[in-house]
Formats: C-alpha cells, sequence, structure tokens
C-alpha cells in the first residue's frame, strides 16, 4: 500500500519535471535557494546589511555597470590576469618542453624549479612587494609565477609520456627532427598540456584576487576591499558574481578547445 | 658484391634485466637473396620479433654483424619497411592521415596512391575513420597499407595478419604475393601459422627458444601460385611439421634414440 503510494507519486514528481526542459535542471536548485534567500531577507528573517537579497545585488550591479565604475575595474582586473596568465603559461611551456625534450636541460634546470615549485606562492607575497612595489609589474609578475607551474610541470610529464612504441613507428618512417615534435610529441602531449592551461588559468584568478587586496586603486579585488570598508555587502556581492562568471567562462573555453581538439581520444565518459 | 642483400652473421643480443641476462638469440647465420621471400616461424619468445627489430636497425644493441647491401645497419631508413606485431596507429590521425604519415595528403601523387592502398587493404568507407573506431583487424590493414605505400626494398613483417580472420588474411597473403612478385621486395615475414609460413616462404626459417637460435631452414621448391590442396604442398607441409614438432619437444626427441 505504503509502495503503491511512493510510486504514484515519484511519477507525479516527473509528470512535474518534465514540464521543464531539461537544458533548465540545472538552474532549479541556484533559482529555489535564491527565491528562499530573497523571502527571508524581504521578511526581516536575516540582516540585510550582512547579507542583502538578490534583488539587492542585481539592482547594485545594474547600477555600477551603468555608471561605468564596474568596466573600469574589470578591464583593469582582465588585463592584468591575462598578461600574467600569458607570460606564465608561455615561460612554462617553453621551459616544459626544453627539460622533457633534453635530458641536458633536464638535469640541468629541472631540480631548482622544482624546488622553487614546493615554495608556497603567496608567501612570496611579501618580497614582491619589497622588490617591486605594489605596482602593475609586481602584479603581473606574481600571477605570471603562479600560472606557470602547472604549465610547466604538465608540459613535461606529456612529453615524457609519448608513446615509446609509437616513437618507433616514427623512425622506421624517419621523420626528421621537426615533423617528430609537430606530429607525435606535441599532439601525445596535447592532453597534458591543456590540463596544465586550464590549472593555470584558475591559478591566475586566485593570485589575481590577493595581488588586488594587497594594495591597489583599480581593479575588482580592489573594489570588493573597497566595499567591505564601507560595509557595503552588496558590492562585495558584485565583486564575487564577477570573479565567479570570468572563472567559469574561461574554465569553459579551455573545455571546449579541449572537446574540440581531443576528440580522438577514447575515454570513459561517465 | 654478393648476391645476397641481407647478410646476419652470428647474432647474438642479450637483454640486461632487472631478474638477469636474457639471451634472446644466439650464433643467428642467414643470407638473404634480393628478392627472397622468407618466412620465419617458431614458438613464442624464441627471438622473431628481436631478430626483426635488429635487421630494421631499431635495435642495435647486439654482437656480431648485420649487412644490407655490404654496408652494416646503422639504424632504421626509408628501404627498410616494418609492419609489428600490433597496428601502432596515431589515435589522434584519421585512417587516410595515418598511411600517409610523413608525407603530405595535398600532393595529387601521394593521395592517389593512399586512395589505391585503401582499397588494397578493403577499407573503402573508412578514409575519415579514427583508429578508436576500428577493429583489431582493420586497424592492422591500415598499419599494413601504410608499410606498403612506402613501396621498401625490404619489408619486415611481425605477424602481420594475426589478427584478421580467414577470408581477409587469404586475401592479404594474395596482396602480399602480388606487390611481392611486382617489386621484387625481399621479404622477411614472421608468422606463427604453418600453412602460412609454407604458403608464402621460398625459404622457412624454424627457430628455436631459450636461448633463441635458427633450428633449421626448410627450402619450398614450389612454384607460385601454390594451392594449398595440392598434394606437394601437404607433403612439404608435413616436412615442416616435423621439423616444428622436433623444436617444440627436445628432450622428447634425444630421448627417442635410446
Ligand atoms: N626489451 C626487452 N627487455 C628484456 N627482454 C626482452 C626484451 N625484448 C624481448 N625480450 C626477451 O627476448 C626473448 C625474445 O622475445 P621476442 O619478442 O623476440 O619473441 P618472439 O619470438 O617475437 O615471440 P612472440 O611470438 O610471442 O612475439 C623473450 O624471452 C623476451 O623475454
Ligand atoms: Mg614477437
Amino acid at each position: 500500500m505504503k509502495n503503491q503510494q511512493t510510486a504514484i507519486r515519484r511519477t507525479a514528481e516527473q509528470g512535474w519535471l518534465s514540464f521543464i526542459p531539461w537544458s533548465l535542471h540545472a538552474w532549479l536548485v541556484p533559482v529555489a535557494i535564491a527565491a528562499l534567500w530573497q523571502m527571508a531577507g524581504g521578511l526581516g528573517w536575516i540582516s540585510q546589511a550582512l547579507l542583502p537579497t538578490p534583488l539587492m545585488i542585481a539592482k547594485q550591479f545594474v547600477h555600477l555597470g551603468v555608471s561605468g565604475e564596474l568596466w573600469g575595474h574589470f578591464e583593469v582586473s582582465i588585463l592584468r590576469a591575462f598578461s600574467g596568465f600569458i607570460l606564465g603559461s608561455l615561460t612554462g611551456l617553453a621551459l616544459g618542453m626544453s627539460t622533457g625534450l633534453g635530458s641536458m636541460a633536464e638535469r640541468t634546470l629541472d631540480p631548482s624549479i622544482q624546488m622553487l615549485r614546493t615554495v608556497p606562492l603567496l608567501s612570496l607575497i611579501p618580497l614582491f612587494i619589497l622588490w617591486f612595489g605594489i605596482g602593475e609589474f609586481s602584479k603581473i609578475l606574481m600571477i605570471s609565477l603562479g600560472a606557470f607551474f602547472p604549465v610547466y610541470v604538465n608540459t613535461f610529464l606529456g612529453i615524457r609520456s609519448v608513446d615509446a612504441k609509437l616513437y618507433e613507428v616514427s623512425r622506421i618512417f624517419q621523420y626528421s627532427k621537426l615533423q617528430l615534435l609537430t606530429r607525435l610529441i606535441l599532439p601525445s602531449a596535447l592532453p597534458n598540456i591543456l590540463l596544465g592551461i586550464r590549472l593555470s588559468l584558475g591559478v591566475s584568478w586566485l593570485v589575481l584576487v590577493v595581488a588586488e587586496m594587497m594594495g591597489t586603486s583599480a581593479g575588482i579585488g580592489y573594489m570588493i576591499q573597497d566595499a567591505r570598508a564601507y560595509s557595503q555587502t552588496d558590492i562585495v556581492f558584485v565583486g564575487i558574481i564577477i570573479f565567479a562568471m570570468i572563472g567559469k567562462l574561461s574554465d569553459s573555453s579551455v573545455r571546449l578547445l579541449e572537446t574540440r581538439l581531443l576528440s580522438w581520444r577514447e575515454t570513459y565518459k561517465g | 658484391m654478393s648476391a645476397d642483400t641481407l647478410i646476419i652473421e652470428q647474432v647474438n643480443r642479450v637483454f640486461q634485466t632487472p631478474a638477469g641476462k636474457v639471451t634472446a638469440l644466439k650464433g643467428i647465420d642467414l643470407r638473404v637473396r634480393k628478392g627472397e621471400f622468407i618466412t620465419l616461424i617458431g614458438p613464442s619468445g624464441c627471438g622473431k620479433s628481436t631478430l626483426l627489430k635488429i635487421v630494421a636497425g631499431l635495435d642495435t644493441s647486439y654482437e656480431g654483424s648485420v649487412l644490407l647491401n655490404d654496408k652494416p645497419i646503422s639504424g632504421p631508413s626509408i628501404e627498410k619497411g616494418f609492419i609489428f606485431q600490433e597496428p601502432r596507429l596515431f589515435p589522434w590521425l584519421t585512417v587516410e592521415k595515418n598511411i600517409a604519415g610523413n608525407l603530405s595528403l595535398k600532393h595529387k601523387d601521394v593521395r592517389k596512391k593512399v586512395e589505391e592502398y585503401i582499397a588494397l587493404v578493403r577499407l573503402e568507407g573508412f578514409e575519415k575513420a579514427y583508429p578508436r573506431e576500428l577493429s583489431g583487424g582493420m586497424a592492422q590493414r591500415v598499419a599494413i597499407a601504410r608499410a606498403l605505400l612506402r613501396n621498401p626494398d625490404v619489408l619486415l613483417l611481425d605477424e602481420p595478419f594475426g589478427a584478421l580472420d580467414a577470408f581477409t588474411r587469404s586475401h592479404m597473403q594474395e596482396v602480399l604475393l602480388d606487390i611481392w612478385q611486382n617489386n621484387r621486395t625481399t621479404m622477411l615475414f614472421v608468422t606463427h601459422d604453418l600453412d602460412e609460413a609454407v604458403f608464402l616462404g621460398e625459404r622457412v626459417v624454424i627457430m628455436n627458444p631459450r636461448p633463441g637460435h635458427i633450428r633449421s631452414i626448410q627450402p619450398i621448391d614450389l612454384p607460385f601460385p601454390r594451392k594449398r590442396t595440392s598434394s606437394s604442398f601437404q607433403e612439404l607441409r608435413t616436412k615442416v611439421l616435423r621439423e616444428f614438432e622436433k623444436v617444440e619437444e627436445p628432450e622428447f626427441d634425444t630421448g627417442a634414440g635410446i
């Protein structure tokens, strides 16, 4: 009897869910939480100074956007993160390839890099400020250092996991040094390199936020820090949402690149 | 210049493993005429692949001498083709790009040849397929096409048809014989199929394991095309089989004399 009831309820539930398109299912939980949050705020259950309602945050978002303030901070942050990321990941790619391809470079370079890697990056920030001040250069250098290691480590790993059996094939067909690199080593290492780039993007964001909270006059991180000083919690939320959106966007674009470039892979898809 | 294109003399190959030394080949002597079809047969682990890799120039850590056209083998070269025991396709390349390899499909004659060899191994319609979409036998046929396309002087084949079904296998045997007769390619063909060894080879080299050495060489004096059902074929097959059985049970063989 009881079983029958739950069975009926389950089909009823599925019937209810089937009114909503599949693609929107992921949004159900966030929307429900936002609605509850709005209601709790509206009824005065939680202090709006600590936790502004979603509507207030949205209003502030629009306000900052229209006044142009948001875009100014946004531009500064994006430029910092991007230049740091490009500088760090390109250096990582270049050094990872040289230690991956040459045992000479591996013996001489890799031990030092591995040692540096074990130093927690954030502990270096005071040193960076002492040496380079709190200017743009110091921030970009800090971000690029963070972006360097994931790409370096994964490029090295990717090159060293090239299948020796395929290497024999390339020897039989007398691939030139360049062909060996572009037609065997790089394609084999690509999955690892892309993984390194994805991790490196994440680290770039993290270091950016820390760097911008250390002392600047512009950037999303500064905006958050400044708003905290004046207890403008809604602006803090706007900043956090922007960080989340850009982080998600950059991660998705690398993922898209992965599915495009690595469609040949035969992997477990869950 | 001697009439033999490939001269293998007193070749030993010892592998250093954590468990100790493994003698894979001991005292290998073999002379192969230009354009000759040699089949190699022997139990698993008797050093057939090892010998082929030495001739290919992939393995240079051997003792003894191996001469190809009077010159010692110093490394892989384009006149020595190799079909490996496994397909070894590049997983990120389609079938046609795998066959072309480092040759560009933009060249008209390369494209024409690739299409020709795809037809030869009966893979029309799979030009754009990736290796993961192929069966084991199909992948091996791609590898065969890839090696044949380069038209080498010496073709080294390591159990190339092992993964094929009986029909495809006999088709590929015909294809190989055609190519051999048209191009006078020197063939070194490893197999564990007695029928195949006798059907293809002008001489069958029978090897023994532990340590790997040549037990005997059996000439197959039958004209091509051969008929498996003919009595002379069956006679030679039985002869090789007898040699082969001696290989499998050496103790038994010596014991029989007492
Ligand atoms: N790289 C290696 N390191 C150590 N030992 C090896 C290596 N390659 C081959 N051997 C040993 O050499 C012997 C011959 O191996 P090989 O692969 O030539 O045999 P095979 O005749 O081709 O056998 P199969 O018919 O199974 O392919 C084996 O005992 C094997 O263990
Ligand atoms: Mg073998």
